[in-house]
Parts: structure tokens; sequence; C-alpha cells
């Protein structure tokens, strides 16, 4: 919402020539929020018991797989100006549909692309509501969000679905050899290399880069800003679709409030990693970063027995830290500024 | 965020000269949009009265209103947020912050007279909402990513308060008689709540209606760029919205934990969705700049009937949920709809020259 009718100035594309040029470079998001992270593991490392061990790396990044897995998509929708709410709930209604499937006897093999198809479903709807009827998608993934959820309850109801194969469920939580890194991390990254080539080197990504900055001038420019977005929408539904089905297998049980409030964690991560909120701004390794740092933090502070209540404050603060730091580096860039012009 | 495609152009600028047509036209469409609602609801009821007779006992009528007198208060603050182009996802958290406040304060001074009590709570409330609005009007953020931050960071205060205070759960045996009548108590037959949520919508309604800065509102709504330029105090305004929202939120906390008398860290988790919904689907536009408070009185009537009435038709509760993410939808759709053609007709109005 809070729809600022003037864009934010765009940041002096030009390369970085001189050392304060790079020192500014830094400063827009990528650069400082990994800078954050190598400090913070780091610092907890040193500082937290049992931080820095391969079972502790392997709990960290199996914590975060889904939330990154969601924020491949959500990145580029949010880089586009729009927004999608209803990612967690299509987590929980993919689960429940696997989990009544199961019930009905039908083999995981098929259970699963048909999952992924229902995502796609729940995609679809998103983007027509927001590119067939221009409504605007803050408001509809709102409305989608309790929509979604709420059909995860018809669905399952209150109970849980358990008795999933070992075999499935084992897996997805299983480490590579006695490293800690799960194994699902293995096609994440293959993911994360792929939504990130889009994004950084194909015509796609800069399409994207342009619709956020100028709707109107993506428009004359010959890109199809509905076509594009309604993709983006469908896309993140299958992505949030597959997260569901990761989320029943590593948990192994199927409920209807399964990753409730998950959207808060994806959205974080994603402005902690520098995507501006407005469109336009951000990049996939800032995202990486963001996630990263995220799970470093909430998982650092369990080890320290720091309790589950706080987690949240400090997950709420940091998303609040994100979008309110950008806006007061600019205005201190603008006083310089205009220090500088009066002197 | 995700600016509107193509905004209708505001009524007031098409119709130069016979300024009565645009304003006619937009004062029927809402009217339209509350006696839909009216329909909606009345359709409802026909409907579950012939299935089950029992559904307009006295008793039940009763508790419906005590049902929606709390989302009516929530929908009447969140009104006032959404005519300024903004939205407060936080309420849900700030309901349970000030219910678990007043429920704190109860149950170790009974001796606490029930409006100061009521003061407590609401003064909690405009805390959390002066932290959103600071944030949100200093440091032009949306809303949007700020009130959903502070929705974890409230309710996890709320939740280490309980913790730590080792009063997890604030139980009915814990809260003074006086207070607790408070929820049960009626006039001429009406539950005091309801009334205390009638008054506020129609403090709140003619405060939007007939103050100078209730109106500056709606025009930082309709263009907050406009509004800047025109003098208006934007800021301040959104501030001032995001406090009397927050304050309300306190009162509906206050009113919760009166109604409900068991409270902990959970109390109204997940309503901030059922007020936005109550708010959009009783007309109030989700870009701001229009919307009234009844209307969004009517949409927490409708919403909440819809809950007590799916049960006695024999549809699984659990359909409640996913009716209010329909009714969001269709609401804005349909807003959506109207405005487009409205501005069709203005448009035609205006190149038939007058």
């Amino acid at each position: 919402m809070a729809i600022e009718t003037i864009a934010p100035p765009a940041e002096d594309q030009a390369p970085p020539r001189t050392l304060s040029d790079r020192m500014r470079l830094l400063g827009t998001g990528d650069g400082v929020i990994t800078l954050v992270l190598v400090a913070f593991v780091l610092v907890a490392s040193l500082a937290v018991e049992g931080f820095a061990t391969a079972r502790n790396t392997g709990f960290l990044l199996l914590d975060v797989v889904v939330i990154v897995l969601i924020a491949l998509p959500l990145t580029m929708v949010i880089i586009t100006g729009e927004i999608d709410l209803s990612v967690a709930s299509t987590v929980g209604l993919t689960g429940a549909v696997m989990g009544q499937l199961w019930i009905a006897g039908l083999p995981l093999e098929l259970i699963v692309p048909l999952c992924l198809l229902l995502g796609a479903v729940l995609g679809a709807v998103n983007g027509l509501l927001v590119t067939r009827l221009g409504l605007p998608s803050l408001a509809v993934t709102i409305g989608t969000l309790a929509l979604y959820r709420g059909l995860a309850f018809v669905v399952l109801g209150d109970q849980a679905v358990a008795d999933f194969p070992r075999a499935w469920t084992s897996w997805a939580i299983s480490t590579i050899g006695d490293t800690g890194i799960p194994v699902a991390v293995v096609p994440l990254a293959v993911l994360v290399l792929v939504f990130g080539v889009v994004l950084h080197a194909t015509p796609i990504g800069r399409s994207l880069y342009a619709i956020g900055n100028s709707e109107d001038a993506a428009r004359f420019s010959g890109i199809d800003v509905a076509r594009t977005k309604f993709w983006l929408f469908v896309v993140t539904g299958v992505i949030a679709a597959l997260g569901g089905i990761y989320w029943t297998l590593r948990y192994g049980s199927a409920r209807a409030d399964n990753a409730t409030g998950l959207e808060l964690q994806v959205v974080a991560a994603i402005l902690l990693g520098g995507v501006s909120i407005f469109g336009g701004r951000g990049g996939m390794v800032g995202v990486l970063a963001g996630a990263l740092l995220l799970g470093a933090v909430r998982n650092a502070l369990r080890l320290a027995s720091v309790p589950a209540d706080v987690l949240n404050i400090v997950t709420g603060v940091l998303l609040i830290a994100a979008v309110v730091a950008p806006q007061v580096t600019a205005w201190v860039r603008r006083r310089a500024a205009a220090r500088s012009r009066s002197a | 965020m995700s600016t509107a495609v193509t905004r209708p152009p505001a009524a007031s600028e098409e119709t130069s000269g016979r300024g009565t047509g645009g304003a006619s036209l937009v004062q029927r469409l809402f009217a339209v949009r509350e006696f839909g609602i009216l329909a909606a609801l009345l359709l409802l009821v026909v409907v579950t009265v012939v299935v089950q007779p029992r559904f307009l006992s006295q008793q039940n009528i009763r508790d419906l209103l005590l049902s929606a007198s709390i989302l009516t208060v929530l929908a009447a603050g969140q009104t006032m947020v959404i005519i300024t182009r903004n939205v407060d996802l936080s309420v849900g958290s700030t309901l349970g912050l000030s219910a678990y406040a007043t429920g704190t304060l109860l149950a170790t001074q009974p001796g606490t007279p029930v409006l100061l009590a009521l003061l407590v709570g609401m003064a909690v409330g405009a805390v959390a909402g002066l932290v959103n609005g600071v944030i949100v009007a200093v440091a032009k953020v949306p809303s949007l990513v700020v009130t959903l931050g502070t929705l974890y960071v409230f309710r996890g205060l709320d939740a280490l308060w309980a913790s730590t205070s080792g009063r997890l759960q604030i139980n009915a045996a814990d809260l003074p008689t006086g207070f607790k009548s408070l929820g049960t108590a009626r006039l001429l037959g009406i539950p005091v709540l309801f009334l205390v949520a009638v008054l506020v919508v129609l403090v709140v309604g003619y405060y939007l209606r007939s103050y100078r800065s209730g109106r500056e509102m709606y025009g930082i709504g309709s263009d907050p760029e406009a509004a800047r330029l025109s003098g208006i105090p934007v800021g301040r305004r959104v501030l001032t919205a995001f406090v009397v929202n927050g304050a309300l939120a306190g009162l509906a906390g206050v009113l919760y934990a009166a109604r409900f008398q068991t409270l902990d860290a959970t109390a109204g988790s997940g309503y901030e969705l059922t007020v936005v919904a109550a708010a959009v689907v009783g007309g109030v536009a989700i870009f701001g700049g229009s919307g009234s408070v009844v209307g969004a009185a009517l949409g927490a009537l409708l919403l909440t009937t819809i809950g007590t009435a799916l049960p006695q038709l024999g549809i699984d509760p659990f359909w409640r949920n996913a009716a209010v993410g329909a009714l969001i939808i269709a609401a804005i759709a349909l807003d959506r709809v109207l405005a487009l053609r409205l501005a069709g007709r203005l448009r035609r109005r205006s190149s038939r020259g007058h």
C-alpha cells in the first residue's frame, strides 16, 4: 500500500571509479548485507556455543531452504513493483491437498506433479486478478492469503497426515556425508543459479527491472507487462507448491496450518537483501545473503536459549530496519548534497 | 507498493462547472454499496432462518451483536488508516497486547475502576499506533511492510510478557466482577459492548465527514502529492490516523477481555485479515480516498453473520476463512468495475459538453 507516487531517485548506475564510489556501491543492499552476514557468522561462531558445528549448520540450512526457495520468484515479483503475500497459504494448501491425496491412496509420484499443477493454478488466480482486472496485488494476495489458508482447512480440517513413506521423509532431512549440509541444498542451488541467471543475465530479467522502474516506459519499449506479471505469479505459485511439498516431507506431517506466517520471513529476507519495496532495484545475491542472515540470527538466538517469542520480535525489527535504512541513508545523502551546494 | 495501474480520474476534476453531477453519482454509488451489503446481510439471514428458525432467537442475535462489536471497533479505526492510503496489519497484535495489559492490571489491582482499565487499554493501543505512525510518516516507508513487522514485534512482546510474568493465562477467576459484567451488561436489552461499538462508529464517522482534518484524510488518500502541494500536513494526518486506530484497537482489546475473560498471548491472532476484509467489503477502497465507517461496520456485521450462519446451515465452519478471502477479492473487484464504469460515464458526460 502507501503507493509512493514519486519513486525514490534511481542510484547513479555508472561504474565505480573512485574509492568513495566503491564505498557507495557497498552501501547499496548487496554489499552491506553480505558484509553483515559474514560479520555476524564470525561473531556468532566465537560467541555462541555450538553455532559453528556441522550439525548446527545442517539445522540452520534446513530452516532456510524453503525461505530461499520461495524468495527466488518473489524477489522477481517485488522487483516488478508487485507483491504476493499468499505464498505461505499456498504452502499450506498444497501440503493439505498432498495429505488428502495420500489418504486417498495415490502414489507420491503422481501426487507431486498434481500439487505443482495446483500451485500453478493458485498463482494463475493471483495473476489473472492482478493483470486482467488491474487490481492491486497487495489487496488481491491478502485476499488469497485468507482464501487459500481457509481452503487448506476445508481440505484437511484440523487433522494431520503423517504416514508418508520413510524413504521420502528421510531424504528431506538427510545430509551430504557428515558435512551437515542437507541434500536438499543441491537442487535448491541449481534453482538459485537458474533464477539468478534469468534475473541478471537475460532480457527477461532486464525487462523485470524496466517494469519496476517505470511501467509506462517498459510498455513503450515493447515489453508485454501484463503477460510478464501473469507468468511471474504462476511461477511463484509453482515454487510455493514445491515449498509445500518439501515442507510436508521435511516435518513428516501435512497440516492445514503448515508455514503460517512464513510470508513475513520471506519478505523480510528479500527486503533485508536490499530489494526495494518500490520495485526496480535489488538482486539475487543480496536476497540469498538476507535469507541466510535471518536464518543465522534466529538460529544463534535459539542456541543462546533466547525464547521463541523474541525470535519474532527480532524478525519484525529486522524487517522494519530493512525498509527504513535505505530511506535514512538517502536522507543523509540529500542533506550532504544540499550542504555542499550551499557551501 | 504496487501502484494502481490506471486509477480512475477523481470525479471533482471531471465535472467542472456542474459539480453536483459527479458528486451525486459518487453518493449514489456509496448508497448502492451500503444497500448492497444490507441486501446480502438480509438474504443471508432469511436463508438461515428458513433452514434454522432458531437463528433469530434473542440469545442468538445478542451473541451476534457481541461478536460483531469487537470487529466493528477495529474496522472503524482501520477505515481511517485505509482512507489515507495506508494499512495497519498489526491491529490483531495490538488488541492482544492491550487485552493482556488490561487483564494483568485488573488481576493484580482488582480495585481498579472499569473506566480506568478502559483508558489504560486504549493508551497501550495508542502507543502501538504511535510507533507505527511515526515509522510510516517520518521514514516514509510503506505501511504494509512496517505493520507486518510490528504485527510480529507486538505479538512477540505480548508473548514475552506472558511467559516472563509467570501468568501465561489470565482466567475469569482472576478478573473482578465489575469488569466481567461489562461483557454481559445490557441496556434496554441491547449488549453494552455493541452500544460502545455504535458510539465509536458515530464519532469516527462524524469526524471523517464533518471535520476539516477528517476531510483532509480523504484528500491524502486520493492523491498524496496533490494533498502535500495544497498544504495539507500529510505526515501529521497519517500519524493521527494510526494513533486513533491504535487506540481503537486498544479499546477492542479491553472489550475482548471483558467478553472472553480468558486471556493469553494469542488473543486476537489473525484478526487483521478479517478487519481489513470488513473494511474492504464495506466499500472502503483499498487505494485510499474513499469509504465510510458505516460501510465498514456493515461489513463487520456481514462477516460475523457469515461466521455464525455457516454452522447453522450445516456448512463446515472451516469455510469461514475461505469465505472471508473470497469476499475481499469480490469486494475489490466490484470497486474496480464500479470505478471504471463511473469514470466512463463521467468521460461521456464531459465529452458531450454542457
